[in-house]
């Protein structure tokens, strides 16, 4: 069986100020808490505009316009750096300001749960009628909005969700049930937006690079929101709901959960899919968490800086069928921390990283591309929790070093030459692993790198079920261009030279 | 450090004493290992959890600490800390630790 490749990718992020303040649950906590604390005021100043989001060179390295390699040449922090002339159009996607969004939050609403005001409906239809990628047929799904006092009534009476921009209410998801807390207005905001910014990214994977939706068999679903009503909380399934808006109309799909190791989790389901024959073209897609936005702002609001967490990240990867081109997903180098590994940082590293490695008798060094949790430092660091992918550069390091495949005082060289700066916002599963895998493969295709390992791990223990903690792994390759029917089609042609030349040979002796 | 720990902490140190209770910490920068030894010893400096004001007093050491180290086998602690002992910066964890234990530590041992 030929491995299966990484045949395209979308990553898109959201710009989302007015969710900052409403819906990230750092600040939807404090306001219950402590409704009157300075944070609280001064959060509001720290908020960036929407150009500020675009060009900041993070943003630009997440939807493709400079690479890891180009951002670590800028100093930090960098939220003071900017990207000169930076697009919101990128080569894997693009920057979405929060209007748009909230658009498309409408457009994706199949049950009429998001109410608009008619004036922002008709400014949003104008911009979005502009978007390279919405379609008059989505646009239509826009319909004509309604009365702002409609809205604040829903509102009021019936516990609906405000929806906020520029600081003003322009329209409210409303519940979809009136006892069920699965069905409330807070829990289908969250649902609605996973849904749009899934949605997003997969329109962007679809358009970029050319694929026709019709040929995606399968989605896997796998941010960190479950949906579902009070009797299966978590009976889904965002992959086909957002199948149906993008067009994938030969598709099913399901959601796979992990935390943050859900896309690799995804990633090597989709691969075995595609690899077994099961199906041909499999697209994994992950839609953003409101919940999780500003939610280092304290930090970042005490250090008199910008509230970095301010957009939501969404990404989408198609997995199909040996080309002979694209980089291939080695299913027989997966790592994973099991339920006997243990917790130390050691039996971790050594589970996903290095366990995979032994299976192709390989060492740490003949990996040229470690993507690990690749969260932005410069959120991170102001928050006390330091530079996550280089702490991970340094463990893998320090394994080599254990395991004798590195000198000790090449440690530092190792974390500069295998690893990359962080470039993806703190969305929990959005910067695990996969965040590379677009630049991994434009590596690959070029012949600059051979092979990457992608890593993701997840803190099962959030959700209290058990005190493990979780990941997995798996190398992508380089293609040695055979694929399985050319490898087939040499060795019949070599019979045929074989039995031509036998027959050639026997002739001789018949003529003799 | 989170307010269940601070409460798990509070609960063992009232049922044990604090003469016999040891903090074993694992941070991975100094600064934390330090916000954590304060909380412990002088109380939650966040003023958040159950042991704001408490000033238990009580021993605390970081995992990569000599006083630590040397009390436990050497090829267990290879297997489990060793890769990490690499990593972390060591010294300067050490002399926080030291700070803190030196300020706040009600035993002087």
């Amino acid at each position: 069986m030929s491995f299966s490749v990484v045949k395209g990718s979308g990553y898109v992020l959201v710009h989302t100020p007015d969710m900052v303040l409403h819906n990230g649950t750092t600040q939807t906590t404090e306001r219950v808490v402590n409704p009157e604390s300075e944070y609280l005021k001064k959060l509001p100043n720290h908020l960036r505009s929407y150009q500020e989001t675009v060009s900041y060179p993070p943003n630009q390295t997440y939807i493709g316009n400079i690479t890891p390699e180009k951002l670590s040449e800028y100093k930090m922090p960098w939220y003071d750096k900017n990207i000169e002339d930076a697009d919101r159009f990128g080569k894997y996607g693009e920057i979405m300001p929060q209007d748009e969004f909230i658009g498309l939050m409408k457009i994706v609403d199949v049950f009429d749960l998001v109410s608009l005001e008619k004036s922002f409906v008709s400014d949003v239809k104008e911009k979005l009628e502009n978007h390279p990628l919405i379609t008059d047929e989505l646009i239509n799904k826009l319909k004509e909005g309604e009365e702002l006092e409609d809205i604040e009534k829903h509102i009021e009476e019936y516990e609906a969700e405000p929806i906020y921009n520029d600081g003003k209410v322009i329209g409210c998801v409303n519940r979809a049930h009136d006892v069920d807390i699965n069905l409330n207005a807070h829990t289908i905001y969250e649902n609605i937006v996973v849904k749009a910014s899934g949605a997003l990214a997969m329109l962007n994977l679809l358009n970029k690079n050319d694929i026709d939706p019709e040929s995606i068999d399968y989605i896997v679903e796998c941010s960190e929101e479950a949906c579902g009503d009070m009797n299966q909380r978590g009976g889904g399934n965002f992959a086909k709901s957002i199948g149906e808006i993008t067009g994938c109309i030969n598709a099913t799909g399901s959601d796979t959960r992990g935390f943050c190791a859900a896309p690799t989790h995804s990633l090597i389901e989709a691969a075995s899919l595609v690899q077994a024959g099961t199906y041909d073209n499999v697209v994994v897609v992950a839609g953003g968490a409101t919940a999780k936005l500003g939610m280092n702002g304290k930090d970042h609001v005490k250090k008199d800086m910008p509230v970095l967490e301010d957009t939501l990240g969404g990404f989408a990867i198609l997995v199909s069928k040996n080309d002979g081109i694209n980089p291939v997903l080695r299913t027989d180098l997966v790592g994973r921390h099991t339920v006997g590994t243990g917790s130390s940082p050691q039996a971790v590293i050594t589970s996903l990283i290095t366990n995979p490695l032994d299976k192709g008798d390989l060492k740490i060094t003949d990996i040229d591309k470690y993507s690990v949790e690749m969260q932005n430092p410069d959120i991170t660091k102001p928050a006390g929790a330091g530079d996550v992918p280089t702490s991970n550069y340094k463990m893998i390091g320090a394994l080599g070093v254990k395991r004798k495949e590195l000198e000790r005082k090449e440690l530092l060289n190792f974390v500069k030459n295998h690893g990359m700066p962080g470039w993806a916002p703190t969305q929990g599963h959005i910067p695990s692993g996969v965040p590379y895998v677009g630049f991994a493969r434009d590596a690959m295709v070029e012949g600059e790198i051979n092979s990457a390992m992608i890593v993701g791990k997840g803190s099962l223990f959030l959700g209290r079920m058990t005190n493990l903690f979780d990941g997995v792994s798996i190398v992508m390759e380089k293609n040695d261009g055979k694929t399985e029917e050319t490898e087939g089609a040499s060795e019949e042609t070599i019979k045929k030279m074989v039995a031509k030349a036998m027959r050639d040979f026997a002739s001789q002796f018949s003529d003799e | 450090m989170d307010l269940e720990n601070q409460r798990r902490v509070k609960d063992l140190t009232d049922k044990h004493g604090a003469e016999n209770v040891i903090v074993v910490l694992g941070a991975a920068e100094g600064e934390a290992a330090g916000l954590a030894a304060e909380t412990v010893t002088a109380g939650d400096p966040t003023f958040a959890g159950p042991l704001a004001g408490v000033q238990l007093g009580l021993r605390v050491y970081h995992a990569v600490e000599p006083e630590f180290k040397d009390e436990v086998d050497a090829d267990v602690y290879d297997e489990q800390i060793g890769m990490m002992e690499m990593v972390l910066d060591v010294d300067e964890i050490i002399e926080e630790m030291t700070d803190i234990r030196e300020e706040f530590c009600k035993f002087d041992d």
